[in-house]
This record gives C-alpha cells, sequence and structure tokens, in this order.
C-alpha cells in the first residue's frame, strides 16, 4: 500500500469517490464531480441515484459525458424529465440529499465563484457562470466540493457570490432562512477538509499519502487549519484505480472518436 | 396551424430586427441550422434568451447580430468559456453585448411561467446569491398563506423560439424525445414559434401515448432539416460532436480564425448542408 503509484489527481477523485454510498441521491457537477460519482457507482455505491441537471434521473454511463446532456446519460437513466421538472419538484422539492459541486474560486467557508474574475459589470475574466449552482446549493441536503488545490482557486475573498455556503461562517444559513446543510465536505487533490462545527471554516481533517502541510497552505490563499487528530487518507486500492483509470480511458476514445476524422 | 416551409421564408417571416428571441435547446436538439439561416439573412439588435448560450450564441453574438442575452450558463459545456461572448463583454468586440444573468431554476420556471401565461415566476431559489444584487429582475415576494419569502422574476415572452425536434408528422405535430429540456416551454411561452425536425412521417400511430407532442395548432412554422441540429445531437438519429465543441475552443480564440470559419461554415453554406455534417455520427448513435 505505501507504493505512490497514483497521480494526485486521482487521489482526488477517488478520496471524493469514497465519500458517497448506494442509498445517496446526489446532483452531479460535470468535470471532477462527475468522475467522482461514477467511481463510486462502479465501486462501492451500486444503487446511488446520479442526477444531471439535463433532467437525467438515475443514470449510470459507461464514459464520463463531455457535457451534462450528453445522450448516454438519458439512455441510461431510470428517467428524463423536462428541465423545469427537474429544478421544481427535484431539486426544490427538496428530494436530492447530495448536491456535488466543483468551483472555480472558493472560499474557507465554502462559498463558490464560478461568475466573473474581477468586477461583475468589467471583469478581468468573464466565466460561464452558475447554471444550476445557486439552487443546488441551497435545496440539496448537503453539498459537497472537489477542487484541485491552488492559489487562484482557493482564495481569502471570492470575487462573485455564485452559490452560497457558510457565508461569513457560523449560522450564516439560517440567518438568510436557508434550511439546508450547506457544505460539508471538501476534497483536494492534496486533501480531506470539513467544515469546523462551530465557525463552519473548513479544516483539513486528513492529508492524502505523502502531502506535507506546507504542501497544502502553499496553494491555499487563506491560513490553514487542521483538525486535532489529523488523519492520513488511505491510499487508493487497486481496484478503485483500475476503474478510474479504465473509466478515464473509455471516455477519452469516446470523446475523440466523434467529428469529421471518423 | 403549422405551416411547412424553407427554412429560408421560415426564418424571414417569423425573426425581426430588434425580436426578443430564443434558440433553444438543453444541450440536446439545439437548433444550429436556424441560427445559421439568422446569421446568413443578417438580423441586428436581438434580445437572444437561452438557458445555455454555447456554440451558436458565441457565433451570433461574434457576429454582432446580439444586443443583449437573457441566460443561465455562458459556456461551452464541459469544454470551458465561450471566447466570443468573452471577447464582447471583456474588450467590447465587436461590441458590448448587455447581460441579464440568471440560475438555471430562474430561466426554467420563468419559461413555464411564459408557457402558462403568468406575469411571474415565482420560486425558492437566489438564496445569497450574488446575481440577486446585480440582476434588477431578480426580486422577492412573500407567500400569502405562510409568510416565506421567495424569489420572483419576469416570465418569459420570447417574440419568437426556435427549436429543433426529431419529428414532425404530415398534419405539422412534432414529437421530441430524449432529454427535452425547456423545449415545449420555449414553444409555448413565445408568440410565434418555428421547429426544424429531422423528418417527416406519415403519422405518430406508433409513438407512446404520453410522449411529449407538441400539437400543429401550437406551432407556426415547421421545416424538415436533416442533422438540423449538429454539432448538438438528435436523440435516435446521431450523436453530439464533442470533438466539434472542443474544435470550436481553438476556432471561437482567434477573430480572424473565427471570421473564416463563419465565411465558410454559415455566410456560403446551406441547411442542407448538415445532413452532411452528422453522416459520421449516425452508425454510433
Amino acid at each position: 500500500m505505501s507504493d505512490l503509484d497514483f497521480t494526485a489527481d486521482e487521489m482526488m477523485t477517488i478520496a471524493a469517490s469514497r465519500a458517497l454510498a448506494s442509498r445517496d441521491v446526489c446532483f452531479v457537477g460535470i468535470g471532477a464531480p462527475s468522475a467522482a460519482c461514477n467511481v463510486a457507482r462502479l465501486t462501492h455505491a451500486p444503487d446511488i441515484t446520479l442526477i444531471y441537471e439535463s433532467g437525467t434521473i438515475g443514470t449510470a454511463p459507461d464514459v464520463l459525458p463531455l457535457s451534462i446532456g450528453d445522450g448516454e446519460l438519458c439512455e441510461t437513466a431510470v428517467a428524463t424529465v423536462a428541465v423545469p421538472e427537474m429544478f421544481r419538484y427535484w431539486l426544490q422539492g427538496g428530494r436530492i440529499t447530495i448536491g456535488f459541486l466543483g468551483a472555480a474560486q472558493l472560499d474557507k467557508f465554502g462559498n463558490i465563484n464560478t461568475t466573473v474574475i474581477g468586477d461583475y459589470n468589467n471583469p478581468k475574466t468573464r466565466l460561464p457562470g452558475g447554471g444550476g449552482a445557486p439552487e443546488i446549493a441551497s435545496s440539496c441536503g448537503e453539498i459537497y466540493i472537489t477542487m484541485k488545490q491552488n492559489l487562484r482557486g482557493m482564495v481569502e475573498k471570492i470575487d462573485f457570490f455564485t452559490s452560497f455556503g457558510h457565508g461569513d461562517g457560523g449560522n450564516a444559513r439560517e440567518k438568510i432562512g436557508i434550511t439546508t446543510k450547506g457544505p460539508t465536505l471538501l476534497v483536494t487533490d492534496l486533501a480531506v477538509w470539513k467544515p469546523d462545527p462551530e465557525t463552519k471554516e473548513f479544516t483539513v481533517v486528513s492529508l492524502h499519502p505523502g502531502v506535507t502541510r506546507e504542501q497544502v497552505q502553499e496553494t491555499c490563499g487563506w491560513t490553514v487549519k487542521y483538525a486535532d487528530h489529523l488523519e492520513t487518507t488511505p491510499a487508493p486500492t487497486q481496484d478503485e484505480l483500475k476503474t478510474l483509470r479504465d473509466l478515464k480511458a473509455r471516455t477519452k476514445a469516446a470523446h475523440e472518436g466523434t467529428g469529421k476524422a471518423a | 396551424m403549422a405551416k411547412f416551409q424553407s427554412l429560408r421564408d421560415a426564418v424571414a417571416e417569423n425573426l425581426n430586427d430588434g425580436d426578443v428571441a430564443a434558440f433553444e435547446g438543453f444541450t440536446h436538439l439545439i437548433p444550429h441550422a436556424a441560427a445559421h439561416e439568422a446569421i446568413r439573412q443578417g438580423f441586428k439588435d436581438l434580445t437572444l434568451v437561452r438557458m445555455t448560450p454555447d456554440v451558436v450564441y458565441d457565433q451570433m453574438v461574434g457576429m454582432g447580430m446580439a444586443k443583449k442575452l437573457i441566460f443561465s450558463y455562458l459556456g461551452n459545456p464541459g469544454v470551458g468559456l465561450l471566447r466570443r461572448c468573452r471577447d464582447s463583454v471583456e474588450n467590447g468586440y465587436p461590441h458590448t453585448v448587455e447581460l441579464e444573468e440568471h440560475s438555471h431554476a430562474g430561466m426554467a420556471n420563468a419559461y413555464e411561467a411564459g408557457a402558462a401565461g403568468l406575469p411571474l415566476a415565482v420560486f425558492r431559489g437566489y438564496k445569497g446569491a450574488g446575481l440577486a444584487e446585480v440582476n434588477p429582475n431578480i426580486k422577492s415576494i412573500t407567500c400569502p398563506f405562510t409568510g416565506e419569502k421567495l424569489a420572483a422574476i419576469p416570465a418569459l415572452r420570447p417574440d419568437v423560439s426556435f427549436i429543433h425536434a426529431q419529428k414532425a408528422d404530415k398534419k405539422g405535430n412534432v414529437l421530441v424525445e430524449g432529454i427535452i429540456g425547456i423545449q415545449k416551454e420555449a414553444v409555448l411561452a413565445a408568440k410565434r414559434s418555428v421547429v426544424t425536425v429531422e423528418e417527416v412521417v406519415d403519422n405518430f400511430d406508433d409513438v407512446h401515448t404520453n410522449c411529449c407532442i407538441l400539437p400543429q395548432w401550437a406551432i407556426t412554422s415547421i421545416v424538415e432539416v436533416p442533422g438540423g441540429a449538429h454539432p448538438s445531437y438528435a436523440h435516435g438519429y446521431y450523436i453530439r460532436d464533442n470533438a466539434a465543441y472542443l474544435e470550436w475552443d481553438k476556432i471561437a480564440a482567434d477573430r480572424d480564425l473565427f471570421a473564416k470559419w463563419m465565411t465558410e461554415n454559415v455566410l456560403e453554406a446551406t441547411p442542407e448542408d448538415f445532413a452532411g455534417r452528422v453522416a459520421n455520427l449516425r452508425d454510433a448513435s
């Protein structure tokens, strides 16, 4: 188990996948969350319900979708519903236990920005925006976040509140009338983080194998806090690694195999 | 009563300069052929509505046709940013487009309200979200029964909506299958609607009783355009051209390359070209 023959990226996806269980009903963001959710489904959580915002409920794709609306999501879904139904009955209706999001910018309270870098009306970089995230963040039972650590991404202050995490900490959600838990887990390429029960600030609870505290701090824009009992994330198992690598290989072949060159 | 027309006539009769127009498709069934026809006819000052304005709105913004975008996700799904839209927002090239930004839940509710003939959409949303501070059309309303504060935004009522769908029957009824997205609401919310389809069949006697069918009297115009969603897809006909979405990222990154691509693939092309573009994507579907 001490052979570190895996990448930080693979560790991130696999650690994130372990947080999911068969009983979960999970609203899946595209990118890193999608990979983690499908690794979970293909390993220890075969009965997990994966939902993509295109309306596909209980989907089981053989390759990772490039977009949230790839045809395979619909073909393998238990049901495909219209987008208004998706957001009204299923998300707003409180039927989704976990929302799994990525982030361009994240602060220590789990607030996410995917809208703009700089001023909203005169942005330095115009990002795609929130899509479903504002209501995913407030309507799902709890929120898991996964992203790679870097100083541009993990910042003291985000430029725009695309989706609300724990605001300025403490009971900020309650104060504005949100009844769901909000961000309860952050999995990066270096560590697993959980919010402090009182302040709600993300705190490192587990370092991935071989990762140092210095590495975590160097790639994080706020002063990192650690749990009293800091653990080491178990390294990926052979089965987890094989599942992830096979999935990525199938996905790569599928996405490059279409189009004019075919 | 739905009228079967050429794409050129359908676009010319239903779209005007200054219109509020939706070219809808939630990743699936995006009416690329109709949008390309609108680009060829050179419309101006459009307010373009769409939940996920991806490649085709990047093209329309890049060609200087849009005055304003009403949207909820301004990206190339799974690929990244929309570089022509960014050039407009960040650098004012070819001009600055006004943005009215919502969440998906907001847009979906607003289309549904439009389809239902209501003036506004009411839902539980935008809590703690920065959009509520920068978009004056996001307001709140108090439930008269429970006192709960809810989000309120205006209904979407486009002058014209364009969608793509799988098939029409000979009477002009339209069948939508797969990820149906917001297609039905976009048509019903609009004053006029143009539906491009993969094929026209004799009847729908063989389809399931609960399929998503838009009756012919709810549609203005129908045009048969095989491949008309490419590089998006039509479930049951051809798959999404993911490679084309990846390639777009490079084309749109450069103003000159973009202009050249638009000339060759849109301005000098025809609706009939779409069938050839999906030829290699059909077998896998």
